[in-house]
């Protein structure tokens, strides 16, 4: 395995942090201030894309920046798993930036410049965990990611954002401090380092007990994963305007939470220890419940987005099953289903968006007959659940999982489409939502068809991880 | 060369000839004191600066006082923790000072002069316990110090004077037990030089005089650092005290009071006497597991923004005592980082608090409503304290948290990192409680009603002579973090006694 030294990891960091001054300053002027974003977005992405051919070639790029405690710096890496989550990522920004012009001027929302600053400054915090290069860099930069998106899911400022908001630190960040923090500490105190390395740090450094113990801390110190219990901020975070829901809750945020588990079990603890200590079956257990039973609320829920939500936690433990399955095959599954899930989930919120937007509801039961107006937007569900439906069918929990998936997506399919539309439900006629709305999520189901097709890109990322980790 | 020779007594002058000088212009004219207080802190932050680059340069710096050698006459000696005390020190004054102008003007109109002399009475105080390498010196200056505080205090309103008068108690009680503890270390080796008495003690050390006399210094030192539960003055003190005392004392004086409990523990007695012959570490540790969750709990009761900044005072007491007495190296690091840290976070919070007084006319949580629409830059400096505080990185805070934390692995003592834990998660809902409130609820009419004489001040971003220093603070507060490794290896590693 090669390394290089190069700055790009830091500058694909910093490029939406530092439009964050442009745009505040241009903040009365919208469109100056959307371009700034836009071009951040670009040569952020411009920046990420130039790094995949070395990727791919099984190369590892590395940058130090600071060493902020003797032996511990703030140090960037990038290897196969990060360029994926980093690609996913940067390419869906710039969708959801569009989609955001669309549907914030749509609403005629307030506070339209703090909005989109730290929109930029979460962006640039994803990135900063996906180039992570040890656990305290990560650390930070999943800290910061917490604080930038409290803005963002209170935006309303009014009481249920209130609420929310304070469920979301409540969860976020009391699990941080609460059990990241000393379990990295303990770590560090135990092996010297933090570096994520191959096959972890940790090996041969504690009992099976204490390893047990620091797992558990870690699992669930990364509340973002949202593995029950501890997934509940999740559904009440979707009272942020649909934009943020969509790249942070589908995307960002939540992905930076699994991300982080799988940083854990591969790079802090490794998988050779994990099962020699026979641990996988433990968080198999605990994502296999995390699907079934997230599912299972999911087809209670009446809100589309709070459906939405119960999915993703459903999703999400699709990932952590596959990794903790601890065997290559399933760990290439649950790294490219971050990719999949990501631009399936997006493309569903900014369908929820978009009927908000363009009709004002946001309940299931009130959509009745949408579909038949707004013309093809809503088929994307119907392929969308069959998707999903495809993925990784290797467990019994995952076929029931993908038979609640479908029934979960089902319903909304057949009324929107097929159930007469009842006139006195809309009090404004009906139509397409505004273009940059619709774009955007014409462009992101699209892909999402692609990588149906043809997934090779986000495969072959997460072999060249795997590859790396098990040095076949 | 004579002047840089002369730079540890230099940096006192300063502000000990301010004071002479703003007491007598004073008389004439009032508009002269806050320039010349100014000037006089400028001056120590300039030296006390030289200073550290000096010790770190050429190593310790030992100064007699009038030439006469150490025993008899006052010898000053600056190592790496008094350097860095040193510049934390007349840093904070600095700022302190430069916010007080307008603050000083609204609050105390009359006693301008009187203010700005016991001002800067009060850092030379401050910096000569910080200096001084002699325990009866000591004694002098700490009181020197304490009396301006007393008078600082007590020209508050409503409760100031009581509270000011509760302290005055407590202090001379604190004073005393210090300086009946000194007295004990005289009789028994006839000299006060810290220096000497490192040297002439070990001798001594199973003699019980001498472990009454350690006893006794601690707990005056406690007083006067309110360590739970001796902490009861120090609360309704800082809170009644003017705006432009607290921004002062608070960050300062239970500092201070922790580098001279370092200083009296490692270079008056010496480690293997204070871990291994008092062997009182474990229960010194579980006070300030007391002492962290205390003050937090009694943080949470408040609704009084300012009161609950003074309760977070008490926790952070813990944090440093805690870490001194883990006894090991990790744990002293952190919490000689974290006398740094805490002074800034510390001004950071009260300069905010200063600035909501002086546009609002009062410290209550009702008080921030809607502040984050009307003054966005203090509000962003308050969310760095605030996070700083709770201890997310990149801030200061964080990295001094790290440290203790190690060293609570180091010696097991698994209740300080719970109470350590417990106390950032309660300062995060303290401090999302603040920033809710100034963030979800509109900004209220009823500011500032009680006064309809016209001088009614509108309420938006605070004038340059406060928002400067609060700036400078909050960043300084993201730049100490980001060094804090720096400062750690090329300071605070040759502060901790060798052998630990």
């Amino acid at each position: 395995m090669d390394t290089v030294t190069s700055i790009k990891p830091v500058l694909a960091v910093l490029a939406s942090l530092i439009a964050v001054v442009p745009i505040i300053m241009s903040g009365t002027k919208p469109n100056l201030r959307e371009t700034w974003t836009f071009a951040a977005g670009i040569i952020k992405f411009g920046i990420i894309a130039s790094m995949i051919p070395l990727i791919l070639n099984g190369t590892v790029i590395e940058y130090s920046l600071i060493e902020v405690l003797p032996g511990i710096a703030i140090r960037f890496r990038v290897d196969g798993l990060g360029m994926l989550f980093a690609l996913v990522a940067s390419t869906l920004w710039i969708a959801t930036s569009a989609y955001s012009i669309g549907y914030m001027r749509g609403l005629k929302e307030h506070s339209q410049t703090r909005y989109f600053s730290f929109f930029a400054i979460a962006l640039s915090a994803t990135i900063g965990v996906a180039f992570a290069a040890n656990l305290f860099t990560l650390y930070l930069f999943y800290e910061m990611l917490s604080l930038a998106t409290y803005p963002l899911v209170t935006h309303h400022q009014d009481e249920e954002a209130r609420a929310s908001g304070r469920k979301y630190l409540l969860y976020i960040l009391g699990t941080s401090i609460g059990f990241v923090l000393p379990a990295m500490l303990i770590c560090y105190s135990l092996a010297g380092t933090l570096e994520f390395a191959n096959q972890g740090f940790l090996a041969g450094t504690g009992s099976k007990g204490l390893m047990t113990f620091l797992l558990v801390l870690l699992l669930f110190g990364f509340a973002k994963a949202a593995i029950m219990p501890l997934h509940s901020w999740l559904p009440a975070a979707m009272v942020a305007p649909t934009p943020v829901s969509a790249l942070l809750h589908a995307v960002a945020v939540v992905k930076v939470g699994v991300f982080s588990i799988i940083r854990v079990i591969t790079g802090v603890f490794g998988t050779d220890l994990l099962l020699s200590l026979h641990l996988g079956t433990f968080i198999i257990y605990l994502a296999s419940i995390t699907i079934l039973v997230g599912s299972l609320i999911a087809l209670s829920q009446d809100g589309l987005k709070r459906r939405l939500a119960f999915s993703t936690i459903a999703q999400l433990s699709y990932v952590v099953l596959g990794v903790g399955l601890l065997s290559p095959k399933g760990m290439i599954g649950g790294m490219a289903h971050i990719a999949m899930h990501a631009f399936g989930k997006i493309t569903l919120f900014f369908c929820a968006g978009a009927i908000f937007v363009a009709t004002g509801k946001k309940n299931i039961s009130e959509m009745v007959g949408i579909g038949r107006k707004m013309g093809f937007l809503s088929k994307w569900y119907l392929v969308l659940g069959s998707l999903e439906a495809q993925q990784m069918p290797i467990l019994f929990v995952l076929l029931t999982s993908s038979l609640l998936n479908a029934a979960y997506f089902m319903p909304v399919v057949y009324k929107a489409f097929f159930c007469a539309p009842e006139e006195a439900l809309f009090s404004n006629p009906v139509r397409e939502a505004p273009p940059f709305c619709v774009v955007p999520l014409v462009i992101t189901a699209f892909i999402s068809i692609i990588l149906l097709f043809y997934p090779q890109p986000f495969f072959r990322l997460a072999s060249v991880m795997v590859q790396n980790i098990t040095g076949m | 060369m004579i002047y840089s020779e002369q730079l540890p007594i230099l940096l006192m002058i300063f502000p000990l000839f301010a004071a002479f000088a703003i007491s007598v212009t004073g008389v004439f004219h009032t508009r002269y004191c806050y320039p010349v207080a100014v000037c006089a802190l400028i001056g120590s932050l300039y030296t006390s600066v030289g200073v550290l680059f000096e010790v770190l340069e050429k190593g310790v710096i030992h100064y007699r006082l009038g030439g006469w050698p150490p025993p008899f006459g006052i010898e000053y000696v600056i190592d790496y923790l008094n350097g860095l005390v040193l510049v934390v020190v007349s840093f904070v004054s600095l700022g302190a000072v430069i916010f007080s102008k307008e603050s000083v003007k609204q609050e105390l109109p009359d006693k301008i002069p009187q203010f700005y002399t016991l001002f800067v009475l009060l850092v030379t105080g401050l910096l000569g316990m910080t200096v001084t390498g002699d325990a009866f010196n000591l004694y002098v200056l700490l009181e020197i110090s304490a009396l301006a505080t007393y008078a600082l205090i007590a020209m508050g309103k409503g409760r100031a004077m009581f509270s000011s008068f509760i302290y005055v108690i407590m202090g001379t009680l604190g004073a005393c037990f210090y300086l009946l503890g000194v007295g004990h270390l005289y009789i028994m080796t006839g000299s006060l030089n810290m220096g000497d008495l490192y040297t002439l003690m070990p001798d001594l050390y199973a003699s019980h005089a001498i472990l009454v006399a350690f006893l006794l210094i601690l707990v005056g030192i406690w007083i006067k650092m309110a360590f739970f539960p001796l902490h009861g003055w120090l609360p309704n003190a800082y809170t009644y005290a003017p705006t432009a005392t607290s921004c002062l004392i608070a960050p300062l004086m239970t500092k201070v009071s922790v580098y001279i409990m370092i200083r009296i523990m490692f270079s008056t007695f010496s480690p293997a006497f204070v871990f291994n012959t008092f062997a009182a570490a474990n229960v010194i540790v579980w006070m300030a597991v007391a002492a962290i969750i205390g003050g937090s709990i009694l943080a949470l009761a408040q609704t009084d923004f300012k009161k609950m900044l003074t309760y977070l005072i008490v926790a952070e007491v813990g944090y440093m005592v805690g870490g001194i007495w883990l006894a090991n190296r990790h744990g002293i690091t952190g919490a000689i980082l974290h006398i740094v840290n805490d002074a800034l976070m510390t001004l950071c919070l009260f300069l905010v608090v200063g600035i909501i007084v002086y546009k609002t006319k009062g410290h209550q949580f009702n008080n921030m409503q809607g502040l984050y629409k009307k003054m966005p830059i203090t509000m962003a400096a308050f969310t760095i304290g605030a996070l700083s505080m709770i201890g997310v990185p990149p801030t200061a805070g964080f990295f001094s948290k790290w440290y203790l934390i190690l060293g609570a692995i180091d010696s097991g003592q698994w209740s300080f990192m719970a109470a350590l834990l417990f106390s950032s998660l309660v300062n995060a809902v303290l401090f999302f409680r603040v920033i809710e409130i100034g963030y979800f609820e509109p900004f209220a009419d009823h500011h500032g009603h009680g006064h309809h004489d016209g001088a009614a001040i509108a309420i938006d971003e605070a004038p340059l002579s406060m928002l400067a220093p609060l700036v400078v603070v909050a960043l300084s507060l993201i730049i100490l973090g980001v060094y804090a490794g720096y400062i750690v290896t090329n300071v605070i590693q040759f502060a901790v006694p060798a052998g630990i």
